[in-house]
């Protein structure tokens, strides 16, 4: 099938209003739930294939979360699709006043090799319950993954509105140059550009889901041995390969001390002293990021690890200290499992070194500190925050995910997914008799001072009074006072 | 003229395809990254680089800041009333009740809704967390972009750029303020007035043609909010691709009006009436085109001569509630259309006045010129269908439109129509007036992207900052460090439980519930232990 055809064929689908009826939408996500159910041990199996992600890493970061993900969409299916009923001013008493979550046509999702599963499939889960037709276009990096999908997307879901194309640069370009209501998109930057580009032509809406290098700021107050845990397990799951993974830390000469310290006996008991025969550790996706990483390994000074295997695409979790902002490491969003330690003498200081770089996706900040904290959090910019963890922000999925600036434009994740895939509709309906009439004809010609006066009177803004919690109140008098009513004829029957 | 999909940005040049090569930037299109690199310095870094360390030094970001700014700005609207009228005036001829109607008042209730609600915008959000966060902080914050870039129009020249200024104000930015260069002496009254009254360390304004908005768009802003044609919300999307600039994009298109037989046509004929003719019809959601049955169309063209009669008398040109085109190549545009099929009503027009006389045509084909590009005048055509299948149809073949109307009371006709097609917001049983209702308004495909106005319009200008604050006691690290590797198959099955969703029995009510029976329990305690 030509893309020309692929197209057609989409579009077809999605005028026939097929997508639009909630409850063909539930039935897909059903079967995309039962797609993943039925295929836990094959979506470990492909995963451990690309990237020798161990199953645990697999089961928690992909496969539980894609189920948790649908599990989530389907409940709230009928409440996402409901139409919103915003306040009314007074001018639109009579009238009915709705927002519907339109679908909004033919989207495109691409997804990044690192987490091959889950980032093409939460924005394409959530682009079937809007109601859009989708086209679905995994990363050729990860090809097993990629071939996992394509096989079994056609065999659960319907074939007319749900397509997966595979595919190089060169299909990609050729993809981009049709026309898309929505195009969403996890990766790089550098595509990101090239995706926007394309978009701007059909002046296409996108979301795109970059990197960026993610600072960890970590001060004295916090135990440092749980500090450590919670960094370098965000750093080393999937061997660094994760978009939010802590890119750097940022802390004073003595943490960094007993950081390394601490990191070097929490490795061992990690991975054991040989990590390349440790199984729960994964490798580089390829040569050419594997080639990328080992250059890197020449700033600063090693202080753990810094061994590699070529032939494996092994690269030890390693540990860089005094690395300088000039430092190759420090130019790029490293994506291995390579961690240096920038030091910096205060939280201040922090912030200045933050601030003076592109916003990143996450910013991780370990301290007790609640002052210090809150004045990084006030006086940076960042796509999320999380304080003593790392990613652990990306499962709540009441809080959007997406950064900002240089690291992305657009949230997802629960409600704001399905968000980002529809278009709210407005919609006014008016009364068109004899009084609405008569309340709206002063805006008709010929003009005068008097009918201006009213119509400024009636569109005016007021300051609404509203007391929190009065239904809740009143019910608590009705509750009062049925009480008082029922003691007051209950005596009277029983005498 | 098939190279024209819109009503146009460059006022009074001849608009034929080459000049628009000529004059505007097209090559950004499909080189313009290359092009953008190297631009030459402008002059404009100096005002972006104020602006930016403005931005740094956190000053924006204080609330009262904010207020004390949107408040100076609602002066400005108060203080300045007649030179608003003025200047509207003079570039449109803008009779005084519409400049009051559609520009002062709109900007005014804006403000207003942003003063009075801003706390409640700018808090921090609580969202709902699950089991696995019960004992973290989970909060949204609302965070300012930066420097932000708002690009107006020229034919609701103060509006269209004061309303969204508004917004990015509120949400705590700096901004570049662009009017249109088209409405000459709104855009010089915004020069002049706009610094008197809000903190020039902030917000400037900078004005200026293709050339300068050309220059303009190579610099770094962190938003972009455009408001006017399709083509050239191209370019700027286009420009907004080195930095991966966010942008909002309020453009226009053929917004569609349906009527059936359903609805009395004397009102139909005046909410539609005034909806196509406030502004001389130079308005984006303005009905652009009317689709109905040949009945409906006699009568309704019936009603529309009594209606234009008693609004602008005899000689619509001597009256002075109707406005002019704003520009001569506009005008020239419009004059074309006249040759579309039969004009049933109207049809004159004055070059030396820019004047063209409310119009409506019948008999129109599909492919007419005036069915191929947003008229943006006071040119009503009319295309028959045969019913409402034919209407939607007609609709889904063509472009998103930026509004659609529909005339019925007929309910299950009126949400067939709703549900089976899309635009940027619908209003039923009357025209325009949904702009001014607290509703998200934007386009949808061709007629753009990004929603404003109240909350939508704060929101807009903010990023919404996810942050989760852990504890990192004993027990938070307990709870979690099945995490770690070793792996083992037990440690998976525990993470797994603690992450797996659960249906929540949802109780509706529970609070009211709960609130009256705690009234009812008092009341009964009450009554027993002390009145008894």
């Amino acid at each position: 099938m030509t893309y020309e055809d692929l197209m057609s064929r989409a579009a077809t689908a999605f005028q026939s209003g097929k997508t639009k009826d909630i409850d063909f939408r539930r039935k897909q996500l059903n079967a995309l739930l039962r797609m993943y159910e039925e295929n836990k041990d094959e979506m470990a199996r492909v995963l451990a294939a690309d990237l020798r992600r161990p199953k645990q890493e697999s089961y928690i970061l992909e496969i539980e979360f894609l189920i948790n993900d649908i599990i989530t969409t389907i409940n709230s299916l009928d409440e996402w699709t409901k139409p919103m009923k915003p306040e009314k001013g007074i001018v639109n008493m009579m009238d009915d006043v709705l927002i519907y979550p339109d679908p909004l046509g033919v989207v495109l999702v691409m997804g990044a090799w690192n987490y091959p599963l889950q980032l093409p499939l939460v924005p394409f889960g959530a682009a079937i319950a809007a109601g859009n037709v989708a086209i679905l276009k995994p990363s050729e990096i990860s090809v097993n993954c990629a071939n996992f999908i394509a096989e079994n997307i056609p065999k659960y879901l319907d074939n007319e509105c749900y397509h997966v194309v595979c595919g190089g640069v060169q299909e990609t370009t050729e993809l981009l140059k049709h026309k898309f209501d929505y195009i969403f998109y996890t990766g790089s930057g550098r595509v990101g550009k090239i995706v926007y580009e394309a978009a701007a032509k059909h002046l296409t809406p996108v979301t795109l889901e970059l990197g960026g290098k993610s600072p960890c700021y970590i001060d004295n107050t916090v135990d440092i041995s749980k500090a450590t845990r919670r960094v370098l397990w965000g750093k080393f799951i999937n061997a660094g390969q994760t978009c939010i993974a802590p890119d750097y830390i940022l802390c004073t000469k003595e943490i960094q001390d007993k950081f390394v310290k601490e990191a070097k006996v929490v490795l061992k008991e990690w991975y054991g002293d040989d990590i390349k025969k440790s199984p729960d550790f994964c490798r580089i996706v390829n040569q050419v990021n594997f080639q990328r990483l080992t250059k890197l390994l020449s700033s600063g000074t090693i202080a753990v690890g810094g061994k590699t295997d070529a032939d494996e695409r092994f690269i030890e979790p390693t540990i860089i200290v005094d690395a300088k902002s000039t430092d190759a490491v420090m130019q790029e969003e490293i994506f291995g499992p390579i961690l240096p330690i920038v030091n910096i003498n205060n939280a201040f200081e922090a912030i200045k070194f933050i601030t003076a770089r592109d916003k990143p996706l996450a910013l991780y900040i370990f301290s007790n500190n609640t002052n210090d904290r809150q004045t990084i959090i006030e006086n940076t910019s960042s796509g999320g925050v999380c304080v003593n963890d790392t990613i652990m922000h990306l499962a709540v999925d009441t809080m959007p995910f997406g950064g900002v600036g240089p690291s992305g434009m657009g949230g997802y994740h629960g409600k704001y997914s399905f968000d980002t895939f529809s278009h709210k509709k407005s919609c006014l309906v008016k009364k068109i008799d004899t009084i609405s009439e008569k309340l709206s004809n002063a805006r008709y010609p010929p003009y005068s001072d008097k009918k201006i006066n009213y119509l400024t009177f009636l569109t005016k803004k007021r300051k609404g009074f509203s007391i929190p919690y009065l239904p809740q109140l009143v019910l608590l008098g009705v509750g009062v006072a049925a009480t008082i009513f029922v003691q007051r004829i209950l005596p009277e029957c029983e005498q | 003229m098939e190279d024209w999909n819109s009503w146009d940005d460059n006022g009074d040049a001849p608009l034929l395809t080459s000049d628009i090569k000529r004059e505007f930037p097209f090559d950004l299109l499909s080189n313009q990254t290359k092009n953008l690199i190297d631009f030459e310095m402008d002059g404009y870094e100096n005002i972006l680089g104020q602006l930016r360390a403005t931005f740094r030094s956190g000053k924006t970001k204080d609330l009262k800041y904010r207020k004390k700014q949107l408040e100076a700005l609602l002066r400005l609207y108060e203080e300045n009333r007649e030179e608003i009228i003025n200047a509207l005036a003079a570039d449109l001829r803008r009779p005084r009740q519409e400049a009051i109607v559609f520009e002062i008042d709109v900007m005014t209730n804006e403000l207003l809704g942003l003063i009075n609600n801003l706390d409640e915008y700018a808090a921090p959000i609580k969202p709902d967390k699950g089991v696995a966060n019960m004992f973290d902080k989970v909060t949204i914050l609302k965070e300012p972009f930066g420097v932000v870039l708002v690009i107006g129009a020229w034919n609701y020249p103060l509006q269209l750029l004061l309303v969204p200024v508004a917004g990015a104000i509120a949400a705590g930015n700096c901004v570049v303020l662009k009017p249109s260069e088209i409405s000459v002496h709104c855009s010089r009254f915004i020069a002049e007035t706009f610094p008197k009254y809000l903190d020039s360390d902030a917000y400037q304004v900078i004005s200026g043609g293709i050339e300068e908005t050309t220059s303009l768009l190579k610099h770094q802003f962190d938003y972009i909010f455009y408001t006017g044609s399709n083509r050239v919300g191209q370019i700027v999307h286009a420009a907004a691709n080195k930095y991966l600039t966010p942008t909002t994009l309020e453009l226009g298109g053929k917004s569609p009006c349906y009527i059936d037989d359903t609805v009395d046509l004397n009102r139909a004929a005046k909410r539609i009436l005034w909806g196509k003719n406030s502004n001389v019809g130079q308005t984006c959601i303005a009905p652009d085109y009317i689709i109905c049955t040949k009945e409906i169309e006699k009568k309704f063209i019936e009603e529309s001569r009594n209606v234009i009669k008693e609004w602008y008398g005899d000689d619509v040109q001597q009256s002075p509630d109707y406005g002019r085109i704003a520009t001569d190549g506009n005008f020239k545009r419009l004059v074309t259309f006249m040759n579309c099929g039969t004009i049933a009503l109207g049809g004159k027009f004055d070059a030396s006045d820019r004047f063209i006389e409310p119009t409506i045509l019948t008999d129109v084909s599909h492919d007419d010129p005036v069915m191929r590009e947003e008229i943006f005048g006071p040119i009503l055509p009319i295309v028959n269908i045969h019913d409402i299948h034919d209407a939607i149809d007609f609709i889904n073949a063509r472009d998103k439109p930026l509004s659609l109307y529909i005339f019925t009371s007929n309910n299950k006709d009126r949400d067939l129509i709703i549900d089976s097609t899309s635009a940027g917001a619908v209003c039923v049983n009357d025209t325009v007036v949904h702009f001014v209702c607290n509703l998200p308004f934007g386009g949808v495909g061709a007629s753009g992207m990004g929603a404003y106005h109240g909350k939508y319009n704060f929101d807009t200008f903010t990023h919404e900052k996810g942050c989760l604050e852990k504890s990192m006691d004993y027990v938070s690290e307990k709870l979690s460090d099945a995490r770690y590797p070793p792996y083992t198959d037990n440690k998976a099955s525990y993470l797994s439980f603690m992450m797996k969703k659960r249906k929540f029995w949802k109780i509706p009510f529970f609070s009211h519930i709960l609130a009256f029976a705690f009234g009812a329990a008092a009341a009964y305690y009450l009554k027993k232990y002390y009145f008894n």
